[in-house]
């Protein structure tokens, strides 16, 4: 390799870096206003000196329950489980090398869903069961399409379709689930099935917190081999990454991450089906994009819920809104794929 | 005299098979609900024609019902085996390309937009969405290399799907009589079927099965590919119009009366292509017939699983043919995909 070769390769490194600085700035700025926009607008918009004194923990008359109960763990809820699912579909589409392997897709969802539904309503757990039972029941679902998809040969295409027809499944046990449902759990159980901030108290966002501290730097360290599984198994292998353990590790924290996000919002539909590819369509490949996939994830959700709640006359909940925005995006890259000629 | 013998060997004992199960099917339908009867009385209430004691008005109420579903089911049965004989596609079912929700979508618009509200109405919507989303999906699921495969055309249909159920529930939230009216036409199953809707869907019912008999030696020329389709003198463009036109408006008038019910075409036909092989002479009576037997069976189900009330029966057949669809998925050539 002659000297110029290397010039270049650095060159080319330090632009990738810069882009990857800007970009990730941007988005957090961009985050920090969403954030700050949803806790000034509502009903009554209140001056920025009282929601400023509120969240230092001064009584405001009337602005500190709005803020206090209503608005702060929405703008919380919002921020980091948009920021969950970003980074969850960022890892499955990564790891299978396809854009439309995500969560929601290949049934992974729906599984957590039907073991949740089922929990509040045929054995009338508490919560923490229900969650605990939904993480399980997400890994399980992750570990049966896998085998069934196996075969001879691994395809994607073939995991794809096996995980469509498990959510059909699910799906159908979860409609079953709510018939049978007791009127006192349905309020409970519907949270699982659509994505709305809407309700969302301060208590239950600890775990999501707790989990997200721990698990989103553990993804971010593993982002690295997860770039270099996005070259194939073998070229992994030959660079020195455990692509087994890392890939065990990605996955196992990608579904707990989602099944405790979708336990307080619902899942929040196409989320972490856009915010994995508008994050490298912005950073560019090459570098580890798990931290702008998280912050595109929470834009949309927060910018979502923004305009759900004050862009119509009607208030639609955020799943409506990103899932009308999700699926012409959906439509587009199929197109697009089907004209490469990807399948 | 052996030559004689053109039909497939397993035909008569699967005939009488499912013959048997019909009438079991039938008379299951007819004892089974809320309130179960016992044969006698059904017989009773049937026998009786005036409406006075409780058996008669039950019975005659399940009678419509188990008519309606048949009629469905063997609809649902052929729609299956003309899409997948056009598509030459194995997993071709109207659920699957997206056709239940395209219906659903256009309904729901005429409701908010056009203020429809009777049956009659509905079914025109309903036809002219499953057959614009039938187009549409179909569209894009053979745009490229390879034409309509299973994964290009159900991953279609599922991106369909989704956009459409986001977009029902928005034009319905901010209307609360739209939701009303939809609720019951989502939740309508076979359970709402009445004579008059039985009239409506009547003449798609018998346009799709002549044109689907009249196609069906066609459609076996066609299995052998298009270019010896060609040799054999069959206009293979005009007849995968016609046949795909019978398969959308069947599923598209039955998902108009009965709501969304996924997954029948799929059961009935593979059922019957295990046992039967792959003309389709056989194949598209036999697979009515088993489309019959299926949906009436799963609304009995239905019925009994979900007591008081009652389980629609779209669920159950969801629940049913989902693992088939993953069966199919796992034995098919990676290559075919």
């Amino acid at each position: 390799m002659n000297q110029t070769t290397i010039d270049l390769i650095k060159k080319g490194r330090i632009r990738r870096r810069g882009r990857w600085i800007a970009v990730t700035t941007a988005l957090a700025v961009l985050t920090v206003a969403l954030c700050c926009a949803m806790l000034l607008l509502g009903n009554t918009i209140y001056p920025v000196r009282d929601v400023a004194a509120v969240l230092l923990g001064e009584e405001v008359k009337g602005a500190t329950f709005a803020i206090k109960t209503i608005r702060l763990p929405r703008m919380l809820a919002g921020l980091f489980a948009g920021f969950a699912f970003g980074i969850a579909g960022y890892v499955f589409q990564t790891m299978l090398r396809n854009p439309l392997a995500n969560p929601n897709v290949i049934g992974i969802t729906a599984g957590s869903s039907a073991a949740a539904v089922f929990c509040i309503v045929v054995l009338q757990s508490s919560e923490t069961v229900t969650s605990v039972a939904s993480i399980i029941a997400g890994l399980l679902t992750v570990l049966i399409i896998y085998g069934l998809a196996r075969g001879k040969t691994f395809s994607i295409g073939r995991l794809i379709l096996v995980g469509i027809g498990m959510q059909a499944m699910c799906n159908s046990i979860i409609t079953y689930l709510m018939l049978i449902a007791k009127e006192h759990n349905l309020s409970s159980a519907v949270r699982w099935l659509t994505g709305s901030l809407n309700g969302v108290k301060m208590e239950e966002l600890p775990v999501l917190m707790i989990s997200f501290l721990v698990l989103v730097p553990l993804i971010c360290v593993l982002g690295r081999s997860l770039m270099v599984l996005e070259l194939g198994e073998q070229m992994a292998t030959a660079l020195g990454v455990k692509t087994d353990r890392t890939r065990v590790l990605l996955i196992v924290s990608a579904v707990v991450l989602s099944a405790i996000a979708t336990a307080i919002t619902g899942p929040i539909a196409s989320v972490a089906f856009l915010a994995g590819p508008i994050a490298v369509r912005l950073v560019g490949t090459g570098t580890a994009n798990s931290i702008p996939a998280g912050l595109v994830g929470a834009v949309l959700v927060l910018a979502a819920d923004l305009v759900g709640q004050f862009a119509f006359e009607v208030k639609f909940p955020v799943g409506i809104i990103t899932g009308i925005i999700g699926a012409p995006y959906l439509l587009y890259l199929l197109v697009r794929m089907n004209r490469k000629g990807a399948f | 005299m052996e030559r004689n013998r053109f039909y497939p060997k397993s035909f008569i004992p699967v005939l009488v098979i499912f013959l048997v199960l019909f009438v079991l099917g039938i008379i299951a339908s007819f004892m089974f609900g809320a309130r179960s009867l016992t044969l006698q009385e059904v017989i009773d209430g049937l026998m009786k024609h005036q409406g006075e004691i409780y058996e008669t008005s039950v019975v005659q109420k399940r009678v419509v019902r188990t008519i309606f579903a048949l009629c469905c089911g063997a609809a649902l049965g052929i729609a299956g085996v003309l899409m997948q004989s056009v598509t030459r596609n194995p997993i071709a079912d109207p659920s699957i390309l997206g056709v239940n929700n395209g219906a659903a979508l256009f309904v729901v618009c005429g409701m908010a937009f056009f203020q429809i509200n009777t049956a009659s109405q509905y079914i025109w919507f309903a036809l002219a969405g499953a057959v614009l989303t039938a187009i549409f999906v179909f569209g894009i699921g053979s745009l490229g290399r390879g034409g309509a495969t299973p994964l290009k055309l159900v991953l279609a249909g599922a991106a369909t799907s989704a956009a459409f159920s986001s977009l029902v529930t928005a034009v319905m939230i901010p209307r609360s009589y739209v939701m009303d009216q939809f609720r019951f036409w989502q939740v309508g199953s076979v359970g709402a079927g009445t004579w008059d809707s039985l009239v409506l869907l009547l003449p798609f019912l018998l346009t799709g099965v002549l044109i689907a008999v009249i196609t069906a030696p066609a459609l076996n020329a066609l299995a052998l590919g298009e270019e010896m389709a060609t040799g054999l003198g069959v206009k293979t463009s005009l007849l995968r119009l016609v046949a795909a036109f019978a398969g959308v408006i069947l599923c598209g008038a039955t998902t108009a009366v009965a709501g969304p019910i996924g997954f029948v075409g799929l059961l009935a036909t593979h059922v019957m292509r295990m046992l039967l092989g792959p003309d389709l002479r056989y194949l598209i009576p036999m697979s009515a017939l088993s489309g019959a037997v299926i949906l009436t069976v799963s609304d009995v189900l239905g019925r009994l699983i979900g007591r008081p009330g009652e389980l629609e029966v779209g669920v159950l057949t969801a629940f049913l043919g989902a693992p088939l669809l993953i069966i199919l998925t796992m034995k098919a050539k990676v290559r075919s995909l």
